[in-house]
């Protein structure tokens, strides 16, 4: 296992006071507090950032780009998704934001609800085509979850659906278009994702379910959210935008919160799934094939959706409401069924397909206690004979998240039984009464000899 | 560890219980994971013992799910002492059930249990007697099925 992975999620040290909170909350048991701080496993973190979202510190933080990394590119495209917008209301005129962001800097945008729309006709057909294998196909939109497959799922690999996340797909079919008008060289085009979540980011430097992505970087939303805060103005009648921005119907907008995808794609035997617990619980009835009736299933590691992504800026309650509203007023003018909506909307004749694009994850298999079969089975029934000895209370002061991550850490040589404190005040206690019995133990030349005085006046 | 490098577990599985159906075949997954076991066999085991727990927590009055575990292969016996199958090889067939309607309200009782059994398992046994109980014996190789 000597393969290396980025991870945007990191520690800032000088903040973390070893506090286990995130090793807790860590889904991939991916975290240990080792000489009171709180390191990574990279062979574990999925970069959900759920630690991000629970450091009562702030100490972990995802590595996103920053503005400044446009100046580097002669042409900036930006790709702006749903999230983005759920943290404005939607008294906030989308024109607003969109001339915001050319204020930042930006020379193009292009909605990801557009590009959105075409995943979602690929979705509804692949979906409609899925005759043999085993059901129900997985949404591959979330990174997190196509991570968490990886490292404790690897079985359910071949049910993740092989479509593009629909900011691949549109970074993909942008910068073809900018080649083929000749103005820029490919790496004079920057194109950048507005990411709600640091695996987004961790995807770009380290794609796991596309062969080559376009995208140049992700600047996360809490960022763009500020920056654009200082620059729109809010009370303004809606600008006349010098450049039009191409965006989708209410339906690639929808796809923002949980169950949009599924509403874009028009998938009635579907599960909406959103959460790191409902996400875990539902991969774990799939590879037991209990959902064998379900054809297809959304799944995101965030509750409510991209929009509640750790790297958002407003609460994912308001965000919902938000993004809703927003989609309801766009559903009201557009006054047509689902496909005519979308035909009307999807007005691109070359948009990429993903097939030849996307590619089959690879296992992570983080669960494996030895390379050698006999040599894992002697370490399990040790990890049980280690477990049964400690408290089973998953305390987590040792550093690790429960007892069971602890037998597997002594197992594997990465802790001592000592490091668990009960077994340590059991060896202290044991030590004392040594100790005790020692100091009780009168040398013959002051006591002992009296007692044995006595037996001799007897 | 005993000396022929295998390993033995049993899991009890109580009768009608529905919340914690499927812990034994989770709990073997889990194991096989540790072990390093290619994912596509666990997960056809997984598969094979859910099904197989399943029948007890539906039919049996409870049962044990025990596994054997050595480097090569995994042995799955799982028994009961309920009504028995009377006639196994109509069992077998796709489609066949004996399961209550409440049973089906829940979504089991395809009559998929043994058909996916079958399929999952390289080898099986099934010995049933009316009123006694059943046996049935999976293995599964850890090698790729040729």
């Amino acid at each position: 296992m000597t393969e290396s992975y980025f991870h945007s999620v990191r520690l800032r040290a000088s903040a973390c006071i070893g506090c286990v909170t995130c090793v807790k909350y860590c889904p991939t048991e991916a975290i240990r507090v080792r000489n009171g701080k709180a390191i990574i496993l990279p062979a574990r973190c999925i970069d959900c950032g759920e630690c991000i979202r629970r450091c009562p510190q702030h100490a972990k933080y995802a590595v996103m780009d920053s503005l400044n990394e446009i100046k580097k590119y002669a042409y900036n495209i930006i790709l702006p998704p749903p999230s983005l917008y759920a943290q404005f209301p939607p008294e906030v005129a989308i024109e607003n934001i969109w001339q915001g962001l050319y204020d930042l800097g930006f020379d193009e945008i292009y909605d990801v609800s557009a590009s959105s729309e075409y995943i979602a006709a690929e979705i509804e057909k692949y979906v409609k085509n899925y005759q043999e294998g085993p059901r129900p196909l997985i949404s591959s939109a979330c990174p997190a979850v196509l991570r968490l497959i990886q490292v404790k799922f690897p079985e359910l690999i071949r049910q993740i659906i092989p479509i593009l996340s629909p900011a691949d797909a549109a970074a993909i079919y942008i910068k073809e278009e900018v080649k083929r008008s000749g103005k820029f060289k490919p790496e004079e085009v920057g194109v950048w994702f507005v990411a709600p979540c640091p695996a987004k980011g961790s995807n770009i430097r380290q794609a796991v379910d596309v062969k080559s992505t376009q995208l140049t970087g992700a600047i996360s939303v809490s960022r763009i959210y500020g920056e654009l805060c200082r620059v729109i103005k809010f009370d303004a009648i809606p600008p006349h935008l010098e450049k039009a921005v191409r965006t989708g119907s209410s339906y690639g907008m929808g796809w923002g919160f949980a169950g949009g995808e599924v509403r874009a794609a028009g998938i009635e035997k579907a599960l909406v799934v959103h959460g790191v617990e409902a996400a875990y619980e539902v991969l774990e009835q799939i590879s037991m094939n209990k959902l064998p009736d379900v054809d297809y299933v959304e799944c995101s590691m965030c509750y409510g959706g991209c929009l509640g992504g750790p790297l958002t800026a407003a609460n994912k309650f308001v965000a919902e409401k938000n993004l809703k509203q927003r989609v309801r007023q766009m559903r009201m003018k557009e006054d047509k069924s689902r496909q005519e909506t979308l035909a009307q909307s999807m007005n691109c004749d070359n948009f990429p397909a993903s097939e030849r694009r996307v590619k089959q994850l690879v296992p992570r298999p983080m669960m494996q206690l030895d390379e050698d079969i006999a040599a894992a089975m002697k370490k399990f029934e040790k990890m049980e004979e280690v477990l049964s000895s400690l408290p089973g209370l998953d305390c987590g002061a040792c550093g690790a998240p429960t007892c069971q991550c602890l037998a597997e850490d002594i197992v594997q040589g990465k802790a001592h039984d000592t490091d668990c404190i009960f077994k340590l005040r059991a060896s202290v206690k044991q030590l004392a009464q040594g100790m005790l019995d020692l100091a009780e133990e009168i040398p013959i030349s002051v006591g002992r000899a009296v007692t044995s005085a006595k037996e001799v006046k007897k | 560890m005993n000396e022929t490098n295998k390993m033995k577990l049993t899991y009890d599985v109580v009768s009608g219980d529905f919340d914690r159906a499927g812990e034994a075949s989770s709990a073997i997954k889990r194991l096989l994971q540790r072990l390093g076991i290619p994912a596509d066999i666990i997960r056809r085991i997984a598969i094979g013992t859910y099904e197989a727990e399943m029948n007890v927590i539906i039919h049996a009055g409870g049962g044990v799910v025990m596994a054997e575990i050595s480097p090569e292969s995994t042995i799955i016996v799982v028994t009961d002492k309920g009504p028995g199958i009377p006639d196994i090889e109509q069992a077998k067939q796709e489609g066949w059930s004996t399961a209550p309607d409440y049973i089906r309200q829940m979504g089991f009782g395809a009559g998929m249990g043994l058909p996916n059994m079958i399929k999952c398992s390289d080898r099986i046994d099934i010995a049933s007697e009316v009123n006694e109980g059943t046996k049935i014996t999976m293995e599964f190789k850890h090698a790729d099925k040729v």
